[in-house]
């Protein structure tokens, strides 16, 4: 019990938690945006890791690192766009696309890796986003090395979050996202476009997936690695259900387990945790996010159009 | 824009859609290994004659090939009626798991029933492992996409730690594998002296035998019922959830005979690269197929001809054995949408 305490009085486990967290909230963001439209996006796995190849062989290119996070947007945007042009005005399974989308992006990362890096065993590094500290705020105790040391592009997905709720919430805009996946017949007889915002939707959300993919390769770590995505836009779907499909409260399940997260490999660390297989730790954020879904699914407001193509003039 | 459905599609328009979008994959294919530095022609004939060029080859394609009809065949019957179970690759190595259990145990005593019993435990386990999802689906209202998916990442974790721990074969000079199956439970040759074993027999009786049941059988009616539209087939009386848990059970012991086969036939024993994503590629294997059973079969020797072709082209060629991957992604989305395009065509307005 006492180590417990000890991990959650550091500020470095704080501090993890945020940085671990950073990624997930990118992703997430984008995720809800795609199904508040009405479409449920399965190419995310996929999309975070030609987020994270394209962004860091962008800077490994020469780019800036900015460069590398717009790279890495454009080509998220890019499987967007194919992923909407096949669900939404031609109606196809969004599973079977999203999957589908999952495994071509991720191929493409790998075959263009090889391409451009034939012969290379270790990948090469980058140098990374480095830490910015907000001057005053980052002496609070505990808070401040968790919330005002980190890089750039975690402050930056908070803003994505501040953003995600200004628009969906306070715009004519976000209402007419919202509707097309509650009842997009209502906006249609608006005389909106539910092709468009829904497209639109899916392009944007995609651009940020990719951009949390691109979070691992310039924030996190500086090398691309096969497989380094590892499940973590399956876990971003769950945190959408968690967050009941609104950003505060998906914000907030993205810290709580990225909280979890950083606490199972500090738990290792213990002589509790020494005498426990190291893959129990590993499997306890996929536990927990099956847990989290048994827990919200029941009285979760699933938008009432996910997952139904709509087809002008079809009631 | 709008789609508008086809009552009765032509010939032209349901054969026609599909051969292009296989026309434009081979053409998809050409593109990159251009962009690659290979030369295109060049390039395809590596692939064709890596996968079919010889005896050998073939072979190995056909082995390839088995458990992606089992996989393929669990996607299948589970894609049909609308269950998302996307988790093959953890029932694969559910039942991978009780093979080497079982195949190392005093078994062997058993005879001729051995190996029966081991394929029968492991279709248990498989279905046992996409049970859990399907339950919560029916339970609590869960969706079972994303449950299946993470569940892939769970078992894998497992069998990491049965190889470390408790299955761990002392004999294995610290590599993580288990013990090697008895001699006498292997799967064996289906002509002696060629590199084909009984996995592939029976995955060809499998896919008779689920073609069978969704074609001549009440459960496989049902199954396509609910698949086709829940609501109507629960106004018909079907009773919806206890056709999912059915279909859930069929679909992961399918899945599990691919581990089965992969332990028993080929490898011998149990390790983390017993499937390099037999269960997703399972998926392009069924959608291919237009989730028909004998249609399995064939795409799954397609499939498992392009990922061996590619393999020994990029040994002779500079292009990159990805290839196989990105250009099974773009056949299976062009077939979606080839299929969507014989059931729908777009009008104005």
């Amino acid at each position: 019990m006492n180590a417990l305490f000890d991990i959650l009085l550091t500020a470095s486990f704080w501090a993890a938690a945020v940085r671990i967290a950073s990624p997930l909230i990118f992703a997430t963001m984008g995720e809800l945006i795609c199904e508040r439209a009405g479409v449920l996006n399965l190419g995310i796995e996929g999309i975070m890791v030609i987020g994270a190849f394209s962004g860091w062989m962008a800077v490994y290119l020469g780019m800036g690192l900015w460069g590398g996070v717009f790279v890495a947007m454009l080509a998220g945007m890019l499987f967007g766009l194919l992923h909407a042009t096949l669900t939404v005005p031609f109606g196809l399974s969004q599973h079977v696309v999203g999957l589908g989308i999952t495994l071509l992006a991720t191929s493409t990362s790998y075959f263009a890796y090889r391409l451009i890096l034939p012969e290379v065993t270790s990948p090469p590094k980058i140098e990374p986003f480095q830490a910015v500290e907000v001057p005053y705020l980052v002496d609070i105790p505990l808070l401040g090395p968790a919330l005002f040391a980190q890089t750039a592009l975690t402050y930056a997905a908070f803003a994505v979050v501040a953003l995600t709720v200004l628009i969906l919430y306070r715009t004519p805009l976000g209402l007419a996202i919202r509707a097309a996946g509650e009842s997009p017949n209502a906006v249609a007889a608006q005389g909106l476009s539910v092709t468009r915002l829904r497209m639109g939707a899916v392009i944007v959300g995609s651009g940020l997936m990719a951009v949390g993919g691109a979070f691992l390769t310039l924030s996190a770590f500086s090398s691309f690695f096969f497989e380094m995505v590892n499940g973590r836009g399956w876990i971003c779907i769950a945190l959408v259900v968690f967050g009941a499909w609104r950003p505060g409260k998906a914000l907030l399940g993205a810290l709580l387990f990225a909280g979890f997260d950083a606490l199972q490999i500090r738990l290792q660390q213990t002589p509790i945790g020494q005498a426990v297989p190291y893959q129990v730790f590993l499997m306890a954020p996929y536990f927990l996010s099956i847990l989290a879904l048994i827990l919200m699914s029941r009285r979760a407001q699933v938008p009432s159009a996910l997952m139904v193509p709509f087809n002008k003039g079809e009631r | 824009m709008r789609l508008e459905p086809i009552a009765n599609p032509s010939l032209a328009r349901s054969l026609g859609f599909p051969a292009l979008a296989i026309c434009v994959t081979v053409l998809v294919a050409s593109g990159l290994a251009a962009i690659a530095g290979g030369n295109p022609l060049q390039t395809l004939g590596l692939i064709v004659q890596g996968a079919a060029g010889s005896k050998f080859a073939l072979l190995e394609t056909l082995n390839r090939a088995t458990p992606l009809i089992f996989t393929g065949l669990a996607i299948a019957v589970a894609f049909r009626a609308k269950l998302w179970n996307i988790g093959a690759e953890a029932q694969l190595y559910g039942g991978a798991i009780v093979t080497v259990i079982l195949g190392t145990s005093a078994l062997s005593n058993f005879g001729g029933a051995a190996l029966p019993l081991i394929a029968l435990g492991a279709m248990l386990a498989g279905a046992v492992v996409l049970l859990v999802p399907v339950m919560l689906k029916t339970r609590y209202g869960v969706d079972e996409v994303v449950t299946t998916l993470l569940l892939n990442f769970i078992m894998l974790l497992l069998v990491s730690y049965l190889l470390e721990g408790p299955m761990k074969d002392p004999m294995g000079m610290g590599w993580p594998k288990s013990a090697p199956l008895d001699k006498d439970l292997r799967l064996p040759r289906i002509v002696a002296g060629l590199r084909l074993h009984w996995g592939f027999g029976l995955a060809l009786i499998s896919a008779a035998l689920i073609w069978f049941l969704q074609t001549r059988t009440t459960l496989g009616y049902e199954m396509r019922a609910v698949g086709f539209n829940p609501q109507a087939a629960r106004f018909a009386g079907i009773p919806l959830n206890r056709v999912l848990v059915k279909t859930a059970l069929l679909s992961g012991g399918l899945a599990a005979l691919a581990g089965f086969s992969e332990v028993a036939g080929l490898k011998g024993h149990l390790s983390l690269d017993l499937s390099p994503g037999f269960g997703y590629t399972g998926i392009i294997v069924a959608m291919l197929a237009l989730l028909h059973p004998l249609g399995v079969v064939i795409s799954a020797i397609f499939v498992a001809g392009i990922f061996v072709g590619a393999d020994s082209m990029s040994r002779a060629a500079q292009v990159p054995t990805y290839i196989a991957d990105m250009l099974l992604a773009t056949a299976l989305l062009l077939m979606v949408l080839a299929i969507g395009l014989t059931k729908y065509r777009m009008v104005r307005g």
